[in-house]
């Protein structure tokens, strides 16, 4: 048998699963709002989940149903993505420094796959390195909170009264603030950015000229202008821990 | 105009692949430049940031819901309350707000 820290265990899935069972339902209240907002630009279930078990991720997902309500290009879409979810390039590095170096390549790739805000949050916590099978049972359980949450929204988006609709439409903004306020109160400069944030992308929806592009693609400026600014104004130091 | 919607999420998927996988098979380097590194750091407060306001009090009925949804959930998201129960704080803000002005 291989080593212990790639080979299956039955044992370590279940542990997967198990922490991963409160993030799937937590995903699953949230990518309900999302297939309401799926609904609205109208895609299906089939696409919902498709969607869902691909991107499966909240920003990333989002981008997809407002770039189809734009009718965006399909490079635009290419590029939204990369931007809205290039987080997950740096969380996969940290992440690649807990594979052990006897893992398959085909281990690698699904391990990559797996990456979420959360999934790789509890990945990341694991003693020694990361054994695969974990990753895959929260994922399995994760992404079915993702899919069939999903496909409820896109389904009771049509039926359910338009009050609820419309409460049920900011949880996913409920989930982005929960995503940055705690480091926003740790760290004063992401604190100052967000404030930067909130007022230039209002700026950038009503001033004549930018208003005029697409959501999509304001948000991609906006993103990497004012990620660049700070990178280099502030640059940010993980040694320096945030007090 | 006419785009495929399957096509669509077919890209999305394959870039956030390409973005999630890269990293654990090919380039298993860690980064050491240091403004991309900083880049990478800000980009997800950013972006969250720059599609939560203004499109928060654009998705409700009633403008005034969606602003107070936006302060109660980062009050609850700033005490560090769980991303669900963040999530469900606006929601309930949103419905009650409706319930009184729309």
């Amino acid at each position: 048998m291989k080593d212990k820290e790639i080979a299956f265990s039955k044992n370590i899935f279940v542990e997967g699963l198990r922490d991963g069972f409160p993030i799937g339902l937590g995903y699953f209240a949230v990518s309900f709002s999302l297939g309401i907002f799926a609904k609205k630009v109208g895609a299906n279930v089939v696409q919902g989940i498709v969607n869902s078990f691909l991107n499966h991720a909240s920003a990333g997902e989002y981008a997809v149903y407002s770039l189809i309500g734009a009718g965006a290009s399909y490079i635009e879409m290419a590029i939204m993505t990369l931007v809205v979810n290039a987080r997950y390039l740096l969380m996969s590095t940290a992440l690649s420094q807990k594979i052990h170096p006897k893992t398959p390549f085909i281990h690698r790739l699904l391990i990559g796959f797996h990456v979420t805000d959360e999934l790789f949050a509890i990945s990341i916590k694991r003693p020694g390195y990361v054994n695969p099978f974990y990753c895959y049972g929260a994922f399995l359980i994760a992404v079915l909170g993702w899919c069939l949450g999903t496909a409820a929204g896109i389904v009771a988006g049509g039926v359910l009264p338009i009050r609820v609709v419309s409460a049920f439409s900011v949880a996913l903004y409920g989930m982005f603030l929960a995503c940055i306020m705690p480091t926003a109160r740790k760290n004063r400069v992401v604190a100052f950015a967000i404030i930067v944030c909130f007022v230039m992308s209002y700026l950038a929806s009503v001033l004549p000229g930018i208003s005029q592009i697409s959501s999509g693609t304001r948000t991609i400026i906006l993103t990497v202008v004012i990620a660049s600014v700070l990178a280099v104004l502030f640059p940010h130091d993980e040694n320096v821990q945030e007090e | 105009m006419n785009h495929n919607i399957y096509i669509y999420i077919l890209v999305a998927g394959l870039v956030s692949f390409i973005i999630r996988a890269l990293p654990t098979t090919i380039f298993r380097k860690p980064i050491k430049n240091k403004f991309i590194k900083s880049f990478l750091y800000y980009v997800p407060f950013v972006t969250l940031a720059v599609m939560t306001f203004p499109a928060i009090i654009e998705a409700t009925q009633s403008k005034l819901a969606g602003v107070l949804a936006l302060i109660c959930g980062t009050i609850a998201a700033w005490f560090n309350q769980s991303l669900f129960r963040v999530a469900v704080i606006c929601c309930v803000v949103v419905f009650v707000v409706e319930l009184v002005l729309v």
